[in-house]
């Protein structure tokens, strides 16, 4: 089952097993394996300027989320800061018609792969345009647009769904990929199990995309398994299994694309952990400074993505002095706009409750909801179209 | 019409929804060239061909959790669960994603399957291959329910829960596999969910059953007419979501009710009917509802014949119910 051209390998440096509260290990290098980095040529200069341009939305949208959470506007956030050249390297290495399955904080990636902005926020209002309805918390996207589904809190269960659409793709003898991301605590959840084991067996065309961004909420990458790295765990499933530098936004474009390319040849899943570090807490609600070490922190920071690619890109004449704060002050400007216009938007239909829960709203509930809107009107809660259903 | 056994029929409407649409595919454990462990998928792989009608790893949660995926990305996924006691690794996926992906998604996400799987007793399975979950599945919104009793229902239930737009449980009565034979009519047909199949009418008392239980109960019946009781017996088929007006209408016609099931009794289905008689018309009512059912213990193994309702214990309740 394992093609001989990609061998498991662990780019990274991860040194065997963690003990305890050993700081997440950070790469020492950006450059991805010889074996990656041969299928992938340097991007050209537009495409890297919309890669940083990518990348700063990322940043910008996080912002702005984080002051308007803190407003009491938007209910919850959970941030991507130091996660931007992953989403935006694994996003980036897909094509439209391909499938991208939402761990966590795959947002930034969906906005990189053409979701628009409308949608993104008006989900973090959960308001009228919300296309979820309002249904869920905030920061779960989706956009049916870009092949990017609907995603539950719970961690692991996208993943054998990826492999299930991953299956009717190869029967249909279709092109598309499926990406199905993950964070490092969903490498133990029952899903990542079962989908790796399918996707070997059946060798559809799947890459398993994980996120090691060092943290599952509290709980550090070291304490969530006793192999060496999340990637070790490809090869029990006949699989290869590559790491690579999550903070290199070429190397995670180049090492996906690889992987990809791979899974549309008809050769099988990959999995490719991104080694990359969560800056800020789990969520809005979450203090990170209880369970982990600041001078863990402060050393990713040295790390920031954006400013190594920005560098990167400075050094190379392809960006200009000053040109990222231009980008910036755009981006902000198209966002601001955006949410003023969402904040605008009315709340969800009362009926709303009751409908979707099937494909036809079912006598019992329109029943359930006929007694509700009774009280509701009486008390003066409904709004024009909450009336009741015919039975 | 030629004459199937229940599991005969089921194999009937499997192979009946394959031949007609193409994005219809089975799958499971030792559903491949073996046919499945009770023969539901005998010939499948033949006619269909392997990437139709295969086998998987052994991986409740995989088979469910790809079922889902496959359904999202315009497959009609049937999937088998060899025995209802081997689903719970799936309950998440089934909880939690297949019933909530259209609420949640805002309908812009759908997840149209079935999952088959023999449940109840009387095979002499012990603990772990004889269970009946269904209260578990019907206290969640955004699935569906069903339960056949005979050939012709678990034919046209079976065609009918494929071509739902919702994710279906279609829990199949193992032992009535073979034990009733009826006449079913060829080619596709489909049995409306959500509709209830008038068994046997009569005037004073009714009873409420499903699978296994319906010959039971019409044994008790035949009893009970020798007695001057005469029985009107409704076989409710879909769980989920019930007829509700039409369990209603049945109790109303005698005001004296027993529902039967070889589920544990406490937060069992049986409970929703009687709350659902009290709420709404207990007015109607002359006599208090009864209940038969298992115990509230685990499933047993060489007792099973006691845990389970059988006739007598049936009668005992209409008698009860009729007298008071």
């Amino acid at each position: 089952m394992r093609a001989s051209r990609w061998p498991t390998v662990d780019l990274a440096p991860d040194g065997g097993p963690w003990d305890g509260m050993i700081p997440h290990s950070m790469p020492t290098h950006s450059e991805s394996s010889q074996a990656v980095a041969s299928r992938s040529a340097t991007p050209s200069p537009e495409v890297q300027r919309s890669l940083l341009v990518d990348m700063l939305r990322v940043r910008c949208v996080d912002q702005r989320m984080l002051k308007l959470q803190r407003a009491g506007r938007i209910g919850f956030v959970g941030t991507a800061l130091g996660l931007e050249a992953a989403l935006v390297g694994a996003g980036r290495a897909l094509e439209p018609r391909d499938w991208l399955w939402s761990g966590l904080r795959e947002g930034g990636a969906a906005l990189a792969r053409g979701m628009p902005l409308a949608d993104y926020i008006a989900q973090m209002y959960c308001n009228a345009n919300d296309t979820a309805k309002g249904r869920q918390m905030c920061n779960h996207f989706q956009h049916k647009g870009t092949n990017y589904p609907s995603w539950s809190s719970v961690i692991g269960t996208q993943v054998p769904h990826g492999v299930g659409a991953a299956y009717a793709t190869k029967l249909r003898g279709g092109g598309e990929v499926h990406s199905i991301h993950f964070g490092d605590g969903a490498t133990s959840s029952n899903g990542f199990h079962s989908g790796l084991n399918l996707a070997a067996v059946w060798k559809v065309p799947a890459v398993f995309v994980c996120v090691d961004n060092g943290w599952a909420i509290s709980v550090p990458s070291s304490a969530q398994t006793a192999a060496a790295g999340f990637a070790a765990k490809a090869e029990a499933y006949g699989i290869p299994g590559v790491t690579l530098d999550g903070n290199d936004v070429l190397a995670v474009l180049g090492g996906v694309s690889a992987a990809v390319a791979r899974a549309r040849r008809g050769e099988g899943p990959t999995l490719v952990v991104l080694k990359t570090y969560r800056m800020l807490g789990h969520s809005s609600s979450d203090d990170p400074t209880k369970y982990r070490d600041q001078a863990e922190v402060d050393a990713w920071a040295k790390r920031d993505p954006v400013e190594l690619f920005e560098a990167l890109l400075l050094s190379q004449g392809v960006l200009q002095a000053g040109e990222r704060a231009a980008m910036e002050a755009r981006l902000f400007a198209e966002l601001d706009l955006e949410i003023h216009t969402q904040e605008a938007a009315p709340p969800m239909a009362l009926r709303t409750l009751v409908e979707d829960v099937y494909a036809d709203v079912p006598r019992h509930l329109r029943q359930q909801y006929n007694r509700f809107i009774t009280v509701a009107e009486r008390l003066g809660h409904a709004q024009k179209g909450d009336g009741a259903f015919p039975l | 019409m030629p004459t199937l056994t229940l599991v005969q029929a089921v194999n009937d409407a499997l192979k009946t929804a394959m031949r007609r649409d193409p994005t219809v595919i089975h799958f499971g454990e030792d559903v491949g060239p073996k046919g499945g462990v009770f023969l539901a998928s005998d010939g499948l792989t033949k006619e269909f061909g392997k990437a139709r009608n295969f086998d998987t790893p052994l991986s409740e949660d995989g088979i469910i959790g790809t079922a889902i995926g496959m359904a999202m990305n315009g497959l009609k996924p049937v999937a088998e669960i060899q025995f209802q006691d081997f689903i719970f690794p799936a309950f998440d996926q089934i909880v939690s994603e297949a019933a909530k992906l259209r609420y949640r998604s805002g309908g812009q996400y759908t997840a149209p399957m079935v999952i088959r799987t023999p449940y109840g007793g009387g095979i002499r399975g012990g603990l772990y291959h004889s269970q009946s979950g269904e209260a578990y599945f019907c206290h969640t919104p955004g699935l569906k329910v069903v339960v056949p009793s005979t050939p012709e229902d678990a034919k046209g239930l079976l065609l009918a829960s494929i071509e739902d737009p919702d994710p279906v449980l279609f829990l199949e009565p193992k032992a009535l596999y073979r034990q009733v034979k009826g006449e079913v009519p060829e080619g596709f047909y489909t049995t409306p969910l959500s509709t209830l199949r008038t068994v046997r009418t009569g005037k004073d008392v009714t009873v409420f059953c499903y699978g296994a239980m319906v010959p039971v109960c019409s044994k008790a019946a035949e009893q009970a007419a020798e007695k001057g009781i005469d029985c009107l017996i409704v076989d409710l088929r879909t769980l989920l979501p019930l007829d509700e007006e039409g369990v209603l209408e049945a109790a109303r016609q005698t005001g004296r009710v027993v529902i039967v099931h070889e589920a544990p009794r406490f937060c069992g289905f049986g409970a929703e009917i009687s709350a659902m008689i009290a709420e709404n018309i207990i007015e109607y009512m002359e006599a208090p509802v009864a209940r038969v059912t298992g115990f509230d213990t685990p499933f047993p193994n060489t007792l099973e014949h006691h845990y389970m309702p059988d006739a007598r214990r049936v009668l005992d309740a209409i008698e009860h119910v009729a007298k008071f």
